[in-house]
């Protein structure tokens, strides 16, 4: 398949992605419950300096103003009926950036959680979770998206719907998954079990990977679970500038620039191919990891103990993954059939 | 579904044989077999708050520290409160007839602003599931939600969830609330929520941050502990 993505990670080998939506957005006055897709609508030369904000600091890839935009979230603003039109309008915006660029900058039509847990635990069926993300697919795909990209993913389930729905909508994509909780995503899957997931996909995404979770150093150790597993497909990093953290009021991640410049070139030696940020990265983190990245020569993959030393320390003391990690099982009496 | 194993008919199972089975059923979140185990307890003459703690409860709290200790992760506690609520439905109104003590009871919801509810919807399962009665405000509450539901309820704990870094400070706006009108004192305040941490939890003035929600349990039990101890002093 052909696409400008696949184009661009043909000539390069490494491609830099965006920061922060959410964090960018409430800097320019929008209050917190709010759905930032209205925006879209209501004010499209913030979402147009958003972009902008990326494409300035060197973001070959950014992400539209949509990651909450389908139906069960827009729901919850009483907007469920505008998935369509607020889609488009944020890729159209990006498009216009994007072209204005003067190089190849690629818009990713941003698709989030549904926010629902999927049957049989939860109430959302595959059908009706096919449909939310094809309604959003079209709708970015309207609206001049190069690629999808779904991102923040827990649930298996969801990520195989997803994929679905961008099949129907015969859209090339990206996805991540977030992996916040000792290593793994909420719903238990760990690095391994992601690849394996992506390679049984029978609309494989261009690339995959991790995206905000628990700050820089967990995820490398992910993205290093990715590459252990001998992925021919771009893993995608893109976490958070380091950890929230409240003064006076207001919460700021206290990841500088230049931790996100170790965090960027550490992910490309880990094995990443498409770099970014997540929550709290701002136009300065993004500016300070350009450089690196384009400065920097490609060192050995880091160990462990490396990525602590530079970034920080790990949340959990495993991942897991690895050969020293036998799942630890209880102690199970003999099974009854459930009858 | 393999054959070689005989089915286990729990009816024939001795008292504590039939607590271990249903506590491997909660953990596998077989809902009719706890429900069918939960009457069988009854039938013999347990007390309905005897069959909560020490069947389900005691369940629960292995599905718990599993789930703490990453062994267990959501779908499976989903699954597991979904069987316990099975059985609870059979007991809690033979509990409120027979005027068993409570574990203790929590308003809970969401602060303003903020409208992700997975990591609040399962506190409340998991608190259920430990015996305590929950009410849910759901999302996106003001702080005069919680103070009528205070007022309403009377509960021993208010817990408080955000996801986002921009909705958590309203915690803070919530408890300081709760300080002016003289209210702070009478209740256990917990929170939670990704991006929250103990540091956090300190300089908003509540009474402890839980990780997730089987510390939440755990915290919440001490705290009741603690609480109805002084009470009695």
């Amino acid at each position: 398949m052909t696409n400008a993505l696949s184009k661009l990670l043909e000539t390069r080998d490494w491609l830099m992605a965006d920061g922060a939506t959410g964090t960018n957005l409430f800097n320019m006055g929008l209050s917190s419950g709010d759905a930032p897709e209205l925006w879209n609508d209501e004010h499209p030369d913030r979402i147009k300096k958003l972009y902008s904000l990326a494409v300035d600091n060197g973001s070959d890839i950014f992400l539209t103003n949509t990651f909450g935009g389908n139906a069960s979230r827009l729901k919850l603003h009483d907007a469920q009926s505008r998935v369509r039109e607020l889609n488009r309008l944020g890729a159209e915006l990006g498009r216009e950036v994007a072209d204005a660029a003067g190089r190849p900058v690629i818009v990713a039509g941003s698709v989030g959680p549904t926010g629902d847990i999927m049957l049989p635990v939860g109430t959302l069926s595959h059908a009706d979770a096919v449909e939310i993300f094809h309604e959003q697919a079209e709708g970015l795909k309207e609206g001049g998206a190069d690629v999808l990209w779904l991102e923040t993913i827990s649930a298996p389930e969801e990520y195989k719907a997803a994929a679905e729905a961008f099949a129907l909508a015969d859209m090339p994509w990206v996805g991540t998954m977030s992996f916040d909780t000792a290593g793994r995503t909420m719903m238990g899957v760990t690095s391994a079990d992601m690849v394996k997931m992506v390679d049984d996909i029978p609309n494989a995404p261009l690339g995959f990977g991790a995206n905000c979770g628990t700050g820089s150093s967990d995820l490398l150790r992910t993205v290093l679970g990715f590459a252990a597993q001998g992925t021919e497909k771009a893993i995608v990093a893109k976490g958070n500038a380091g950890i929230p953290k409240y003064h006076d009021g207001h919460i700021h991640y206290d990841g500088t620039p230049d931790l996100m410049a170790d965090y960027a070139v550490m992910a490309r030696d880990c094995g990443a191919t498409i770099i970014g940020g997540c929550c709290g990265t701002m136009p300065e983190h993004l500016s300070a990891m350009r450089k690196a990245l384009e400065t920097r020569p490609r060192g050995e993959r880091p160990t462990l103990d490396q990525i602590a030393e530079k970034l920080g320390g790990f949340s959990s003391a495993t991942d897991g993954t690895g050969d020293n990690e036998a799942a630890p099982k209880r102690e199970r009496r003999g099974r009854r059939r459930a009858s | 579904m393999s054959d070689d194993q005989d089915d286990i008919i729990l009816a024939e199972l001795d008292d504590e044989e039939l607590v271990q089975q249903m506590f491997d059923d909660l953990y596998d979140g077989l809902k009719e077999e706890i429900e069918e185990g939960v009457q069988i307890l009854l039938d013999r003459g347990w007390e309905p708050y005897k069959v909560l703690t020490e069947a389900l409860v005691g369940g629960m709290t292995i599905v718990g520290h599993d789930f703490r200790d990453g062994i267990l992760f959501v779908p499976e506690v989903l699954l597991a409160a979904n069987a316990m609520k099975g059985g609870m439905a059979i007991l809690k109104p033979l509990l409120a007839a027979t005027g068993a003590p409570r574990m203790g009871s929590m308003v809970i919801g969401t602060v303003k602003g903020d409208i992700h509810d997975i990591g609040k919807n399962l506190v409340s399962m998991m608190m259920e599931g430990a015996g305590f009665e929950v009410v849910d405000l759901g999302i996106n509450n003001p702080v005069e939600n919680y103070l009528e539901a205070l007022e309403e309820h009377k509960p021993d704990i208010l817990g408080m969830s955000a996801l986002l870094t921009t909705t958590m400070p309203y915690m803070k706006v919530v408890i300081d609330t709760m300080i002016e009108q003289g209210l702070r004192d009478d209740y256990i305040v917990l929170v939670g929520g990704a991006p929250l941490n103990e540091e956090f939890g300190k300089a908003i003035g509540a009474d402890a941050y839980c990780r997730d929600a089987a510390v939440a349990v755990e915290t919440a039990k001490e705290y009741v502990a603690r609480k109805h101890n002084q009470m009695s002093a």
